[in-house]
């Protein structure tokens, strides 16, 4: 590949947001009939710098060159013409139209809309790279990775030889993943140049050809897939040595806390979202909670913590001396003044946990504010605990006083854990604990979920990633489609049986 | 390189208090030149002398600040009922209906019970009419929005021409003398019911009153158990339900203080300076009241400055019609230009403008630059 001329060179590219400096002079090369992975933790400017290249952004400073051309992209549209597509983490589809409909939306094609013709072409891209898509299918009836398919085709059908992926595997099981990266094989062996963004390791190690790595900003380097291995470009990512492994102690003294039997619970349109799930969370053990997204990982949690109604079934708690409570029909107020000491790190962090807007003294008394007959609130003690989780947890804010929507990602979560453990709880909560955490504070949140372990907790860990729920988890309840699909072994399992049993009911036991 | 945007917005991370309020002040600067430039090729007049008759017109006799004094504290006893609804965001446009209602009852206590009850018993009764009145008025679209997620801005929209209506019928009932359609002084004889007299200004007891209401409204919504959630309602319901807030609760408690508030108003209005009540009694200063609590970002302390800037500006503009007879609507344009520039200057408090130059590209093949930010001006 000395001689090939890049499909892109970015030179110099430079973007601030405010004060901050997303992007630093970076260049990168893209070359066709090749994977890059683009590497980095999260605030390193991956997705900022691809959607320079997609005219979502405009660059402040640096050029772009496609085939040794200088261009200027200035909307989505531009990076049309110069066939670059991107497929975002979030997908931009209409649910009531179907795959056809959303893939020439926004085409100005001259002439009537000829189904026939659109549905024809997107056959043929289909066949031509291993897709599974049915042009008439509407979006409301697909599946997770059935829209990201769309999404990717969309791009193809406007002719796209530049493909990004933003994340693409953070919604799909393995098996689909696997389906994934054996499409953008087939699209590499076609010419096709191809960026994934990610922070998967070994994601990078069995797709990519080459790794570009991202940090703070700034471009580290970039190097062949092969010559490399993961602790290697963690290292390159993180600018330091750390240490990918989790760390799982065995538990100590397990006791039944949390009995739950026959859930069911109803969405607000009358849909069932669980069913008669059963289960118990011992203290001092980390029960995993596997699934597809929207498999009633949410509603779960939810009802737990007492903010879902639910329909029917039970969710006991047993104390430590052996007494008990139905925390079912009970609001968290409830929980609370029953002594049960329940905390729960919800998956929106900054629309449920935490008041965007109010800085981090605030954000601590959300759940102790009432504390006290005084009318007036106690700043004194949460503005004590605001300056101990920033200390212990090394959040790193500007102030105590600054807005938590203006920390990044990490430190949000570190400011949001940090106030549900300081609460001392017997029953912890997790939704999505690290999404979107880059490596140093996902192993941070691992930590803080070990020691509560350690502490007796009983701690309930709702996870996409397979890999950390395999390696964090004593025990890991699978759901599918809002069932029970099976409790196993967190030591013994497989990715593989998981991810089966993710997809159906029983996985291959029933077979 | 043809198609290059030489410009482009972006949002603004932080500024620092004083370059904010340095640039509210440019505003009004370029504010008042640019009415100056309109009334000199509009009248012809001495913009100079038309800011000096303005400033006479708001302050140039006692009489005129008092004037001045009771108009600021009506607004911003409106402005302060409005705002802890705002702070939830519940839209809460049916202040005007709330200080109307709350002035039929203040004067039905008046006319009917002044000769039955001893004047503070009067008093008393008919200050707990007006407040329950407002109260009632706001907390009805507050029940059916926590109920049934009714939508509180028609809903209290609504409210105002029910209130209007209302008022236009007492007055008839009420009219003195008849066939007049309108009430006239209310014991204007016996004085029953008047609020008393501080001093020798009638004013002087509603501007103390709003004056000590202010300050109480600032501490409850920063430093009470009630502000504090008010405050986390606001910005996400989830929130509060996740830790146990009851969302329903607060926010028929906060609407019930909202429209009393309001009551407040009304009871000042009639009790305390017109002893009478019009359909146009809270003269729009229901809507007005939005605005600056909007332009004081909800900070009762800043409201007195976002009220005394409205007033002061109908007030100057009142009396540039007269002096100059100039038609009313010239003050009017005065005003719009004023509030244009003020609010406008918000853009540029929250976003700035990046311009670049060619030399920001960088020539082809040239080596990495030295310097990060040259050729790049912001405004």
């Amino acid at each position: 590949m000395e001689e090939k001329t890049p499909a892109v060179q970015m030179r110099d590219i430079t973007k601030r947001f405010g004060t901050t400096l997303a992007n630093d002079k970076v260049w990168l090369d893209i070359y066709r009939g090749e994977i890059l992975a683009l590497l980095g933790e999260n605030g390193s400017g991956k997705t900022t710098l691809m959607n320079m290249l997609s005219g979502i952004y405009f660059p402040d400073a640096g050029k772009i060159l496609v085939d040794g051309r200088e261009v200027v992209i200035r909307s989505p549209r531009d990076a049309f013409e110069l066939g670059i597509g991107m497929i975002h983490q979030h997908f931009k589809l209409v649910d009531v139209f179907t795959a056809a409909e959303n893939i020439v939306l926004g085409l100005h094609e001259p002439g009537r809309l000829d189904r026939k013709a659109v549905a024809e072409k997107v056959r043929a891209i289909c066949e031509t790279y291993g897709f599974d898509v049915d042009p008439d299918q509407k979006v409301y009836d697909m599946s997770v990775s059935q829209k990201q398919t769309v999404e990717i085709v969309k791009v193809l059908y406007r002719g796209a030889d530049i493909l990004i992926l933003d994340e693409p595997t953070a919604v799909l099981t393995p098996q689909e993943t696997d389906k994934l990266f054996a499409v953008l094989r087939n699209m590499r062996a076609d010419g096709k140049a191809i960026v994934i963004i990610t922070h998967k390791m070994h994601e990078v190690e069995a797709l990519s050809d080459r790794v570009a790595v991202l940090r703070h900003g700034q471009f580290v380097g970039d190097m062949l897939t092969a010559k490399t291995n993961a602790q290697e470009m963690t290292n390159m990512m993180v600018g330091h040595a750390v240490s990918l492994n989790i760390r799982r102690p065995e538990p100590k003294d397990p006791k039944p806390r949390l009995q739950v039997e026959g859930l069911t619970v109803r969405s607000m349109d009358g849909i069932l979202k669980l069913e008669d799930v059963s289960f118990t969370a011992n203290s001092g053990e980390i029960l995993g909670v596997a699934g597809i997204s929207g498999s009633g990982q949410k509603e779960l949690l939810e009802a737990i913590a007492g903010l879902q109604p639910v329909e029917r079934g039970s969710i006991r708690y047993l104390e430590p001396d052996g007494g008990g409570a139905e925390l079912l029909g009970m609001d968290p107020l409830d929980i609370a003044a029953r002594g049960v000491v329940l905390s729960f790190v919800p998956e929106d962090r900054l629309g449920m946990g935490l008041v965007g807007s109010m800085d981090l003294t605030d954000n601590m008394m959300l759940r102790s504010f009432r504390r006290g007959r005084s009318p007036f609130v106690d700043r004194k003690s949460p503005r004590t605990l605001a300056s101990q989780v920033v200390s212990e947890l090394s959040v790193s804010t500007p102030g105590l006083g600054i807005p938590v929507r203006r920390l990044s990602g990490g430190n949000v979560q570190k400011v949001l854990v940090g106030r549900e453990i300081a609460a001392a709880p017997t029953v912890l909560l997790t939704a999505y604990a690290v999404r979107g955490l880059d490596i140093g504070a996902s192993h941070t949140i691992y930590d803080l979920i070990n020691r509560q372990k350690e502490q007796g907790v009983a701690v309930i860990y709702v996870g996409e990633d397979l890999d950390v729920l395999l390696e964090l988890s004593d025990r890991i309840l699978v759901l599918c489609g809002g069932k029970v699909s099976g409790i196993v072994d967190g030591r013994t399992t497989s990715k593989r049986a998981v991810g089966m049993m993710m997809t159906k009911l029983g996985g291959d036991a029933h077979e | 390189m043809n198609k290059e945007r030489h410009f482009h917005i972006s949002r603004r991370k932080e500024l620092p208090w004083y370059r904010a309020w340095a640039i509210r002040g440019a505003a009004i600067v370029l504010a008042l030149l640019v009415c100056a430039l309109v009334t000199m090729l509009l009248t012809g007049e001495d913009p100079l002398r038309i800011y000096a008759t303005m400033f006479a017109g708001a302050f140039g006799t006692a009489r005129k600040a008092w004037v001045l004094g009771q108009n600021l504290a009506i607004l911003l006893c409106i402005s302060l009922a409005v705002t802890p609804a705002f702070r939830m965001r519940f839209w809460n446009i049916g202040a005007e209906g709330q200080v109307l209602i709350s002035a039929l009852a203040c004067a039905a206590c008046m006319i009917l019970l002044a000769d039955r009850v001893p004047n503070w018993l009067l008093i008393v009764i008919m200050s707990a009419a007006s407040i329950l009145a407002g109260a009632i008025w706001a907390v009805i679209p507050a029940f059916f929005k926590a109920r049934f997620q009714t939508n509180e801005t028609l809903f209290t929209l609504m409210m105002n021409y029910v209130a209007t209506q209302l008022v236009a019928y007492f007055v008839i009932v009420w009219e003195v003398p008849k066939g007049s359609g309108t009430i006239g002084i209310i014991n204007q004889s016996t004085q029953a019911g008047w609020l008393p007299q501080i001093g020798d200004s009638k004013y002087l007891l509603n501007i103390l009153v709003v004056g000590v209401l202010t300050i109480l409204m600032f501490l409850y919504l920063n430093y009470t158990k009630h502000g504090y959630e008010i405050a986390v309602v606001g910005e996400s319901e989830r929130t509060a339900r996740y830790v146990g807030i009851k969302v329903d609760r607060v926010i028929i408690r906060t609407l019930l203080l909202s429209g009393a508030l309001c009551g407040v108003a009304g009871l000042l209005l009639v009790g305390g300076t017109d002893h009478t009540v019009t359909t146009t009694i809270a003269g729009g200063r229901g809507f007005t009241a939005v605005m600056v609590s909007w332009l004081a970002k909800f900070n009762p302390l800043a409201m007195i400055f976002a009220s005394f800037l409205l007033v002061f500006l109908g007030r100057g503009a009142n009396e540039i019609s007269t002096v100059f007879s100039l038609n009313h609507s010239f003050g009017d344009i005065l005003t719009g230009v004023i509030l244009f520039f003020i609010i406008g200057s918000e853009f540029f408090i929250n976003y700035q403008l990046h311009f670049r130059s060619e030399a920001d590209y960088g020539a082809p093949g040239s080596e990495r630059p030295t310097e990060g930010g040259k050729g790049k001006a912001h405004v």
